[in-house]
């Protein structure tokens, strides 16, 4: 019996010491699960902000918005992050009121993979048509007239999309629906869509991946991960007319104009004014308002605290765009009524 | 015919000249794969990848020490389920039981077999992460335990076959009780199939990523409460991989390449344990 | 993992029982215990099976059984329809089996009748790496390596001479239904040539050595007395080799594109049924979608059992009991 014993033991011992070690070391764990899109930021956020507070870690899981919003709902992780608001029935499921925070903005950039990796430029007209399957090769017209320069390839387009459940989809539908009847007849707005046409690339990661390896793959993606991945992204036209780029500041200049109401759900896609980057959206930490758990509950709103503070200044440096200040405050008013 | 005698002899060597092949082409991915490991991964496995935890985004450097001690606590817990399940189930199998009866248990355990862990995964998801309100080491210890079952049953009871029956009369002849000749005239002569089939199922388990994904959920730093999120191996890797950052990437592989290395040793470990007992001609 | 086959051996089991002792009270409880050990497998059967009933009950009143010949998946207007996964999941199987039964059964004929001794063990232990090799890791491989491959050589050379068929016709991506295929094919290669190769052996000498008798070559021998033997047994290991091709879920995920469509070319991305929950399960938000892919589940596990169903009653017939011991 003697082998058994030995294995066994050895199991054994292993489970017995990480049960000692969860008595012996008083570190808490907070658990969040959601979007992809600000993964970079968060990720930054909560190794800098071990350093501020080693008693808690955060350990977050990028595994879609749908999947965040899931999960919050569902309680098994402590917040939850999306980069598309809840909708009210969805909110109406969930067992408490759930906050709306948002904490950055980003952009979802067209990237491609074409040979020479051409700067390129699309507007409304041109993305609708690519992504609703009648654009079918990259020397049409329609994009030919917005490059004038750029020598496109007699080559069939290959759309790339998400095949999870995501933000980047959400704000990317938004824009769609927004700038285009037939896109919101026929598709609509979600964080998870039935694509007329293209591949399923899973999470941002997945997406990036999925047309730097296609040659005439076109697909939408976080700005950080195509500059992470060197990909090529396009100056989009936006509804004053003029080509934007993506870029900080240009999603600053678009969340300016934004209308936000009280729950902080709003919607930033095809902002007026000339320097505004057209798809471009915030991303949001959900949590409830009642915490049901006071000790994690008062770290949760402490981390909520620093980041709305010092973490936005990181923002910048990962091509987020933080908060404008004065929705920083309104920000910070809601987050101190949270309850333990 | 002089030529027919040629023919069928050209043709012997045809056949075998072509199943040579195929035997060749059934092993050339596992080359192909494991040499793909080892340029890619090998440049990354160094001290820090077994010491470290994962670094944030963008920063350089970190490793899988967390994953790494994931997989085996996940593996300790699904031991802990599967492990008596199964060893216990296969001795009835084997021992006991009617012709009919253990056919259709068989069969059940088989089926069980084939379900894909994905399943298992949305099963326990429903049954213990929703129940508790948490995704946890103990949810993917079970999942992993679930797949363990039907595997290590199957096992034992071959295993337990083969003790000649003639150990079983002689003990009983002696007037010892059956369970204790079951126990310690039996089981002890077939101990070393036993841990064999304990090995090779957990190995199995060991790459599992599916039922993981819905349970244990992932963990960036240490698991120190088995009802929280834990890291695993599989997990790790597949999230890496996909991500955008090469370093990333090389830390992927490396993880992968540990994986394989470890689950290769265990088979190895099988079959040498395994090595004079069978006197097969193959 | 080896694989063994286990001929029936009732008359041991059958002597034992008569001859044991008069029970005390210690050997009713270990044969109690021990049954109840053996039951749990019944247990976790009707586990799932309620699990998954019990999670998809709204969607199956919803769709009925048009849920089975639905084509649209669609999360926003909340039809959902699971044909292009069953689709996918048949295709990509049946393009596996393609690749994988000739390969295998030809591996397995090799392995017991026609190699030389020395170099059969070593083979055999390297089929069984590959078994080891986990889903996920084969699944990287296939992005990283065999996609790119696939799509710069083998799929023109075959869009340039089967072009003009519906299979081969259209982009090519390199994430496609072949591609997913090929992936189970290597994933599937091992079980198959095992179980092949356990119900070779098990064939009765008696066979060989009366075609031998008569003159025949090594392949002759081989073809005449073990292979039409074995038919029946060999086409079971197919079976099983397809049961394990219908629920791999990892690698396939990764290389077969997620679009859920049916289209005739081969080189046309597709999904499968283990992929869509795996891709979809977590971020399923809205209550009938969350429905809609434990149906999925249900539907696969229906498929599953059938599959293992068929092969065991084929093992039955041709008087063998052999544990399918499915690798992942």
């Amino acid at each position: 019996m003697t082998k058994l014993h030995k294995l066994s033991g050895r199991f054994l011992g292993l489970i017995i010491a990480s049960g000692l070690s969860a008595t012996a070391s008083a570190q808490m764990t907070i658990n969040g699960a959601g979007a992809t899109f600000p993964y970079p930021i968060y990720s930054k956020w909560f190794d800098e902000y071990a350093k501020v507070d080693p008693s808690v870690r955060f350990n977050y899981q990028s595994i879609g918005s749908g999947g965040g919003q899931k999960q919050i709902t569902a309680q098994t992780v402590d917040f939850g992050a999306s980069d598309g608001p809840m909708s009210d029935e969805n909110l109406a499921k969930a067992p408490g009121k759930i906050l709306h925070i948002p904490t950055v903005a980003g952009a979802d950039v067209v990237t491609y993979n074409l040979p020479g990796s051409p700067a390129l430029k699309f507007d409304a007209d041109a993305i609708t048509g690519i992504f609703l399957g009648q654009i079918k090769k990259w020397n049409d017209p329609k994009i030919a007239a917005l490059n004038a320069g750029a020598s496109l390839p007699d080559q069939e387009i290959v759309v790339v999309h998400r095949s999870d459940g995501s933000g980047t989809t959400y704000i990317w539908t938004d824009y769609l629906s927004k700038i285009s009847a037939e896109w919101k007849k026929k598709v609509g707005t979600n964080t998870s869509v039935n694509w007329p046409t293209g591949l399923g690339g899973k999470g941002n990661e997945g997406v990036a991946g999925q047309v730097k390896q296609t040659p005439g793959a076109i697909g939408y993606v976080e700005l950080i991960y195509a500059i992470q991945n060197k990909m090529p992204y396009a100056d989009v036209k936006n509804s004053a007319g003029k080509f934007v780029k993506p870029s900080v500041e240009s999603i600053t200049a678009a969340m300016a104009t934004a209308q936000i109401p009280e729950d902080f759900r709003f919607s930033m896609t095809n902002a007026p004014g000339n320097d505004s980057y057209p798809i471009a959206g915030a991303t949001w930490l959900l949590v409830y308002e009642q915490q049901k758990d006071a000790a994690k509950g008062k770290k949760l709103v402490e981390f909520l605290k620093w980041a709305l503070t010092k973490g936005e200044d990181m923002a910048k440096n990962l091509d987020y765009a933080p908060l404008p200040a004065d929705l920083r405050e309104r920000v910070l008013k809601r987050v101190d009524e949270i309850k333990m | 015919m002089k030529n027919s005698h040629l023919w069928r002899k050209t043709k012997n060597a045809l056949a075998s000249a072509a199943s040579f092949v195929c035997a060749l082409l059934v092993i050339a991915p596992l080359a192909l794969v494991f040499l793909h490991l080892l340029r890619s991964g090998a440049s990354a496995v160094n001290w820090s990848f077994f010491t470290e935890l994962p670094k944030p985004v963008g920063v350089a450097g970190g490793g899988m020490v967390n994953a790494i001690a994931g997989s085996f606590e996940l593996l300790g817990l699904a031991a802990l389920v599967g492990v008596p399940v199964g060893v216990f189930g296969g001795v009835y199998l084997a021992e006991y039981g009617t012709v009919r009866g253990n056919w259709l248990l068989r069969f059940v355990a088989d089926v069980l077999n084939g379900v894909p862990s994905i399943i298992w995964g949305v099963v326990v998801y429903g049954l213990v992460v929703l129940r508790f309100k948490s995704f946890s080491a103990y949810a993917g210890g079970l999942a992993l335990g679930f797949i363990m079952i039907p595997l290590i049953m199957r096992t034992t009871e071959e295993v337990l076959l083969l003790v000649p029956a003639g150990y079983r009369e002689a003990s009983l002849a002696l007037g010892i009780s059956r369970w204790k000749t079951i126990v310690h005239i039996v089981m002890k002569t077939a101990l070393k199939g036993i841990v064999t089939a304990i090995l090779l199922a957990l190995a199995r388990v060991a790459g599992e990523t599916a039922p993981l994904l819905f349970t244990a959920f992932g963990n960036r730093f240490w698991n120190h409460d088995l009802s929280e999120p834990i890291a695993a191996l599989p997990l790790q890797i597949f999230s890496y991989a996909i991500s955008p950052y090469d370093d990333w990437h090389r830390q992927a592989w490396a993880g992968a390449l540990v994986l394989v290395v470890m689950i290769f040793f265990v088979n190895i470990l099988v079959r040498f344990l395994t090595r004079e007992r069978v006197a097969r001609v193959l | 993992m080896p694989i063994a086959v286990a001929p029936e051996r009732p008359a041991v089991r059958s002597t034992i029982n008569r001859m044991a002792p008069p029970s005390g009270l210690g050997d009713k409880v270990f044969k109690w215990f021990t049954l109840a050990m053996a039951l749990a497998v019944v247990a976790l059967v009707f586990l799932v099976g309620w699990q998954l009933a019990r999670g998809s009950s709204l969607a199956i009143r919803r769709f009925g059984f048009h849920f089975l010949a639905t084509s649209t998946w669609d999360p926003v207007a909340e039809q959902f329809g699971a044909l292009p996964f069953i689709y996918g999941t048949a295709v990509s199987s049946l393009i596996a089996l393609i690749i994988a039964v000739p390969l295998s059964i030809a591996t397995a004929v090799y392995l017991t009748e026609l190699a030389p001794l020395w170099i059969r063990q070593p083979i055999v232990s390297l089929i069984e790496m590959l078994a080891a090799i986990p889903s996920v890791i084969l699944g990287l491989w296939g992005i990283f390596v065999m996609i790119p491959w696939l799509r710069d050589h083998p799929f023109p050379f075959l869009k340039k001479i089967f072009g003009w068929t519906p299979f081969f016709s259209g982009p090519i991506y390199g994430v496609s239904m072949l591609a997913g295929g090929i992936i189970i094919a290597v994933m599937i290669l091992p079980i198959i040539t095992s179980v092949s190769r356990e119900i070779l052996r098990s064939v009765p000498n008696l066979q060989r050595e009366a075609a031998y008798a008569l003159g025949a070559t090594r392949w002759e021998v081989t073809r005449i007395a073990v292979l039409s033997y074995a038919k029946k047994g060999l086409f079971a290991a197919v079976i099983l080799g397809l049961g394990r091709a219908l629920g791999e879920t990892m690698a396939v995920t990764m290389v077969i594109g997620n679009t859920p469509q049916i289209r005739a070319s081969l080189f046309a991305p597709g999904y499968t049924l283990a992929s869509v929950i795996a891709n979809e399960f977590t971020e399923a938000t809205t209550d009938v979608y969350l429905q809609a892919l434990f149906e999925i589940g249900l539907v696969l596990f229906g498929i599953t059992i059938l599959a293992n169903l068929l092969a065991q009653l084929l093992l039955k017939t041709m008087g063998s009991t052999i544990k399918s011991g499915a690798v992942q």
